[in-house]
C-alpha cells in the first residue's frame, strides 16, 4: 500500500518529525562546539587588548593568551562597566572596553589610557558590519588608530571632555581631535560619540578620582608600594 | 569519462546555465560581499556546500516530502545548513566569520538554493543532484570572485589583503577609485559581465 503523502495526519506528522530532528541536531552541534566558540570569543578579545596596547600580533615572543595574562593583571568594577589595569614595563595602563554604534551595526574597541588617566596610549577598534575599505577602516593602525596616540581626553582644567573625531579643516573648541575618515562620516561620528559617551559618562566614576596631573605621581607610587606590602 | 549529461549537470551552470549572470538569480548577496576578494572566496565557498548538500538532502527525501509544505521543509533544510556551518566557522574560523556576519545567516534566502531545490532536487536522483548543486555553488563562486577581483584591486589597491599597487604609483597621482567601493559598482559590474557573458556566447553561436 502506498502512504498518501498528501493527507493533512501525514504532512503533521512529517513536519513534527523534521523540525524536532533539526532543533536535536542544532542544539547538539551548538553546545558542542560552546567551548571552542567561547574561546575564540575570549582570544579575540585579547587579541584587540593587545593591539590596543600596541602590540605586533605577528611578531609575539609567547602566544597572545600566554602575553596578554602576563600583562593583564587585574580588574577594577564600576557598576557595569569594568576597567583592566595591565603593567606594561612597570608603568600602569588602563584598559576601558568601549561600545557605540557605527552606520551599519555596533562598534566597540578598547581605549588604553596612561596612569595619569588622561593620555591616550593606544586604541582598538572593532565593528560588526561596516562598509570594508571605507568605515572599516577605523580599525586600521596607520590610517586611523595611531593618531589617537598621545592626546588627551581632559581640557586644560582637567575636566573629561572625550576625543574629537572630525573631518579635517575642522577645529574642535577645547579638546583635542583627530581626522575622520573620508567616505566614512557616519562610522567616524559614530567612533566620537562612542568616545563622548563611554568616557564622560560611563567612566565617570572611574575619571573622577584623579587630581591634577602633578599631584597624582607620588600618591600612586605610594599606593603600589602599600600593595606590595599588603601581598607579602 | 563523464558521461554527457552529467557533464552538463556539472559544467552547465559555470557558463551557459550560469545561476548570476543568465538566471539573474543571487544577486543581492553578490552586492554584499564583494568588496573584498576573500569574504567573496569564502562566501562562493560556503554556498556552494550548502547548495550541493541541501540537494543531496532533498533529493533523497524528495518522495516523502508532502507536496503542499514542500518549501518548507526545503527551507527547514536550507537553515539547519547554514546554521550548521555558521557555527563551524565560528569555531574554527572565527575571523572569517565574523568578516562575513550577517551575510553568512542570510545564505538561507539565496535565491539560488531554493530554485535549485525546487527545479531539480525535487526531480532527481542523489548523484545528480550533488553535481548540479556543486556546479550552481561554482557558477555563483566564479561570478562573485571576478566581481571581488575588480572592485578589491582598483576600490582598495589590494587583492586579499595585500598592496598591488607600488607606492611611487600614488607619489605620481594614482588614486584608488571610491566608487567600486559603492553597492552600485558591484551591480554596474555584475552588469558588464553579464554583458561580455552574452557577447560571447552570441558570437560562439554564430
Amino acid at each position: 500500500m502506498k502512504l498518501n503523502t498528501n493527507s493533512n495526519i501525514y504532512t503533521f506528522v512529517y513536519m513534527t518529525v523534521v523540525v524536532v530532528i533539526v532543533a536535536v541536531l542544532l542544539a547538539v552541534v551548538s553546545s558542542a562546539l560552546k567551548p571552542l566558540k567561547d574561546a575564540n570569543v575570549l582570544l579575540d578579545k585579547q587579541k584587540q587588548i593587545l593591539g590596543a596596547l600596541k602590540f605586533n600580533l605577528d611578531s609575539l615572543d609567547t602566544d597572545p593568551a600566554t602575553k596578554y595574562l602576563s600583562l593583564v593583571n587585574d580588574t577594577l568594577t564600576f557598576g557595569e562597566k569594568e576597567v583592566y589595569v595591565a603593567n606594561l614595563d612597570g608603568e600602569v595602563k588602563y584598559i576601558l572596553p568601549l561600545e557605540g554604534k557605527g552606520l551599519w551595526g555596533g562598534i566597540g574597541g578598547y581605549l588604553v589610557l596612561n596612569e595619569d588617566k588622561n593620555t591616550i596610549y593606544g586604541v582598538n577598534f572593532n565593528h560588526e558590519g561596516e562598509t570594508p575599505g571605507l568605515g572599516a577602516k577605523i580599525t586600521e593602525y596607520k590610517i586611523f588608530r595611531k593618531q589617537f596616540e598621545g592626546t588627551h581626553i581632559r581640557n586644560e582644567e582637567g575636566k573629561v571632555v572625550s576625543v574629537a573625531v572630525l573631518k579635517s579643516g575642522k577645529i574642535a573648541e577645547g579638546k583635542d581631535q583627530v581626522d575622520a575618515i573620508s567616505g566614512a562620516t557616519i562610522t567616524s561620528e559614530g567612533v566620537s560619540k562612542m568616545l563622548e559617551e563611554e568616557l564622560i559618562n560611563n567612566y565617570k566614576e572611574f575619571l573622577s578620582d584623579v587630581p591634577a596631573a602633578e599631584e597624582n605621581v607620588e600618591p600612586i607610587e605610594e599606593k603600589e608600594a602599600e600593595d606590595v606590602e599588603s601581598e607579602d | 569519462m563523464l558521461s554527457q549529461k552529467t557533464k552538463d549537470t556539472l559544467l552547465g551552470p559555470l557558463n551557459a546555465n550560469n545561476p548570476v549572470v543568465v538566471q539573474i538569480l543571487g544577486i543581492c548577496s553578490a552586492l554584499a560581499v564583494t568588496v573584498q576578494l576573500k569574504p567573496a572566496l569564502v562566501m562562493g565557498i560556503a554556498v556552494t556546500i550548502i547548495v550541493a548538500m541541501s540537494n543531496v538532502i532533498v533529493s533523497l527525501i524528495r518522495n516523502t516530502i508532502p507536496m503542499r509544505v514542500r518549501i518548507i521543509v526545503q527551507l527547514v533544510v536550507v537553515a539547519a545548513l547554514v546554521t550548521l556551518v555558521s557555527e563551524v566557522l565560528k569555531a574554527f574560523a572565527y575571523d572569517v566569520a565574523m568578516q562575513l556576519s550577517v551575510y553568512l545567516g542570510l545564505i538561507i534566502t539565496n535565491c539560488i538554493l531554493m530554485g535549485r531545490l525546487e527545479a531539480f532536487a525535487m526531480t532527481n536522483n542523489a548523484w545528480d543532484s550533488l553535481l548540479d548543486g556543486l556546479g550552481n555553488g561554482l557558477g555563483y563562486a566564479i561570478i562573485l570572485v571576478i566581481v571581488a577581483f575588480v572592485r578589491e584591486l582598483f576600490g582598495s589597491g589590494q587583492l586579499l589583503g595585500l598592496p598591488i599597487f607600488p607606492e611611487s604609483w600614488y607619489a605620481a597621482g594614482y588614486e584608488n577609485n571610491g566608487m567600486m567601493l559603492m553597492p552600485a559598482m558591484a551591480l554596474i559590474l555584475v552588469g558588464c559581465v553579464i554583458w561580455a557573458h552574452r557577447a560571447y556566447n552570441e558570437r560562439k553561436q554564430k
